[in-house]
């Protein structure tokens, strides 16, 4: 930890991927709820062409060129992708897939040319594949900051409008507001973000930055506001422990390390968290049926008691079920503290009287829910 | 007609046509709808009356016609004219809460950059009391029935405080009591002198319900005061000869 403030090339990755986790969490938010994430890693895998041409033509290995030249590519294939679904008839996976694919291979393509035209000189083009946070210096952080800055600035301005388009775009514009160019906007915002992450994650991982810390957060929240905090905060948790984590071993890769540590995020939310967690889930079902059950079995022991003693043997016949099973259900309800064992078999305690009563003036008021007898 | 007597119909539509893809959705709609109604536009399913209120807000684009509200164009007029879309169009697990859909029907007053404050949550609140919600505002929307859905729907078009509602089947799928309480919006909507355009689709209660009516398919087929156009051989031509007059 303390070598988080000692060690310059440390501090350098842990705050790029930081910026990373923030900015991919806030624009991942708002593209997975417009379920355009898969519209991301598009646009992350055509940053590689970009990348490079941006070199072919500049011949600068500048990150900051190579960047906007990733950047440019990824706005292109998203714009492109968009037109294909808006004016074709192709499904949308089967359109995306197969532009993340074309872009992808085409930028593999210029890779190799580049590497076979002079060796020399391409040495770093190919850490953009897969990342190679290492390389990050204090002036990519600064470049960092500033395109984060932007995207982030951007998305507080528009916030409102940005809700509202993602949430009803129909009625949006029927208010006037420019639904398409904002959508645009967004989508640039994106494009911003996956710049941030192409030397610490890649194109291949950067998915992973957007759609990972906010399916985490949505977990945990209902409110788009808190949901944006916590994404923006589990991405940034992510980028600094996977900096942290590959700093203490040696050939440890920064990037992937920063995705699985999101992904683990992600693995506990989808798990734990209150309400839509998984683990919760279950318990609430199970606690549910059981209760249900119960309720349904003191019904039964009432209606037993109208016309004679409550036995497991008259339990068993009333339920049609087997003696044992009669009588493991009276055990539960005694558990319960609802009926008591008594000479003339079980009867009801005061606190069984009251949830009966408690039961039937709920089927009452409600006659459909259950059957009546 | 007037020129004067144009300038004062909250709607006025001529030579509307709609095409999608293929064949027209709409065909040369000619439509004024009068001040002051409710007014229903009735059809069977896909005869465009959804198009036709999307065409005339502007959100499909028409391949001809020109369209008129209180004789000012879309965009002159657009703060006066409030919308309820069908309640399937949007995703209800959105993270947001009651109060914070409401307060949507006040974005377009508040302009670009301003967040709602105190008064638009109390104004949205307002509205929320006016359609029985007011207990559910902090609510997240996925844990509405859809009768409540579509309640919260209305109470963010009366946030927008418009002259001119347009509203596509509020009426779908909500129990007696909720269309009961919806009825009690738009005579309230009526009562101030609004002009309400509401696509439904219950032939048995639109001659109660309403003051005007349109039938559509594809063309507009009759378009009048309610007596004079709810006639069976009105509902014949288009519906087809299985219609029933209901009543
Ligand atoms: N976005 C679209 N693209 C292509 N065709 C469409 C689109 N929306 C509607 N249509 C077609 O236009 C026609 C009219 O649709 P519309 O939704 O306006 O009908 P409707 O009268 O509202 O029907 P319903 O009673 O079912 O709501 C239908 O044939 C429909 O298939
Ligand atoms: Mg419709």
């Amino acid at each position: 930890m303390l070598e988080l403030f000692t060690d310059y090339t440390l501090r350098n990755v842990a705050l790029g991927s930081a910026l990373l986790g923030v900015v991919g969490g806030a624009l991942g938010t708002f593209a997975m709820l417009r379920r355009q994430s898969l519209l991301g890693d598009v646009l992350a895998h055509a940053a590689l062409p970009g990348i490079c041409l941006a070199f072919l033509l500049t011949g600068a290995k500048a990150p900051l060129v190579l960047l906007v030249g990733g950047g440019l590519a990824g706005w292109l294939a998203a714009w492109l992708a968009l037109a294909v679904l808006r004016h074709t008839r192709l499904p949308e996976d089967s359109a995306l897939g197969v532009m993340l694919s074309s872009f992808f291979g085409f930028g593999i393509a210029l890779l190799t040319f580049i590497q076979q035209r002079d060796n020399a000189n391409q040495a770093g083009l190919d850490q953009y594949i897969f990342g190679q946070a290492a390389t990050i210096v204090a002036a990519d952080v600064a470049n960092f900051a500033l395109l984060a800055g932007m995207a982030l600035a951007l998305l507080g301005l528009f916030y409102k409008e940005f809700k509202l388009t993602t949430f009803d775009p129909g009625y949006a514009q029927s208010l006037g507001l420019p639904v398409r160019g904002l959508g645009t906007l967004l989508t640039s915002l994106v494009v911003l973000a996956v710049m941030v992450g192409l030397q610490t994650v890649g194109v291949v991982l950067m998915a992973a930055m957007l759609i990972a810390p906010a399916a985490a957060a949505r977990q945990w929240t209902d409110r788009l506001g808190v949901m944006l905090a916590l994404s923006a905060l589990f991405g940034a948790l992510a980028g600094v422990s996977g900096a942290l984590i590959s700093a203490s071993r040696e050939n440890l890769p920064t990037g992937p390390l920063v995705v699985l540590a999101v992904s683990a995020i992600l693995l506990v939310s989808l798990f734990f968290a209150p309400q839509r967690g998984l683990v919760w889930d279950w318990a609430r079902t199970r606690q549910n049926r059981k209760r249900v059950h119960l309720e349904r079995l003191l019904l039964d022991a009432l209606a037993l008691l109208q016309h004679g003693p409550l036995t497991p043997q008259a339990l068993a016949q009333h339920r049609r079920e087997s003696l044992a099973a009669a009588t493991r259900h009276l055990e539960a309800l005694e558990a319960q503290g609802w009926v008591r064992p008594g000479p003339q078999g079980y009867r009801l305690t005061p606190a069984g009287q009251q949830k009966a009563l408690e039961l039937q003036m709920a089927l009452r008021s409600q006659p459909s829910v259950f059957p009546s007898p | 007609m007037t020129l004067t007597q144009t300038a004062t119909l909250p709607l006025e539509v001529r030579d509307l046509t709609v095409v999608y893809r293929e064949q027209p959705v709409l065909w040369d709609v000619d439509l004024a709808i009068p001040p002051g109604q409710l007014s229903a536009i009735v059809g069977p399913n896909g005869a465009g009356k959804s198009t036709l209120l999307k065409a005339v807000l502007g959100l499909v684009p028409r391949a001809s016609g020109q369209v008129w509200f209180f004789g000012q164009s879309l965009r002159e007029a657009r703060a006066r004219i409030g919308y309820v879309p069908q309640r399937n169009t949007v995703d209800w697990d959105f993270p947001t809460s009651v109060l914070d859909v409401v307060m949507m029907g006040l974005y377009g007053q508040l302009g670009w950059f301003r967040r709602p404050g105190k008064r638009e949550r109390e104004a949205a609140m307002h509205c929320l009391e006016q359609v029985s919600l007011q207990d559910l505002a902090h609510r997240q929307i996925a844990q509405l029935s859809g009768g409540q859905q579509q309640r919260v729907f209305l109470a963010r078009a009366l946030a927008q405080n418009a002259d001119l509602y347009f509203m596509d089947e509020p009426f779908a799928g909500v129990d007696a009591v909720t269309e009961e309480a919806i009825l009690q919006v738009l005579h309230g909507l009526k009562s101030q002198g609004k002009t309400v355009v509401v696509v439904h689709h219950d032939l048995e209660t639109v001659r109660e319900y309403f003051d005007h009516l349109t039938l559509l398919n594809v063309q507009v087929i009759a378009s009048g005061p309610m007596e004079e156009t709810f006639t069976s051989e009105n509902l014949r031509r288009t519906y087809g000869a299985k219609a029933r007059t209901g009543g």
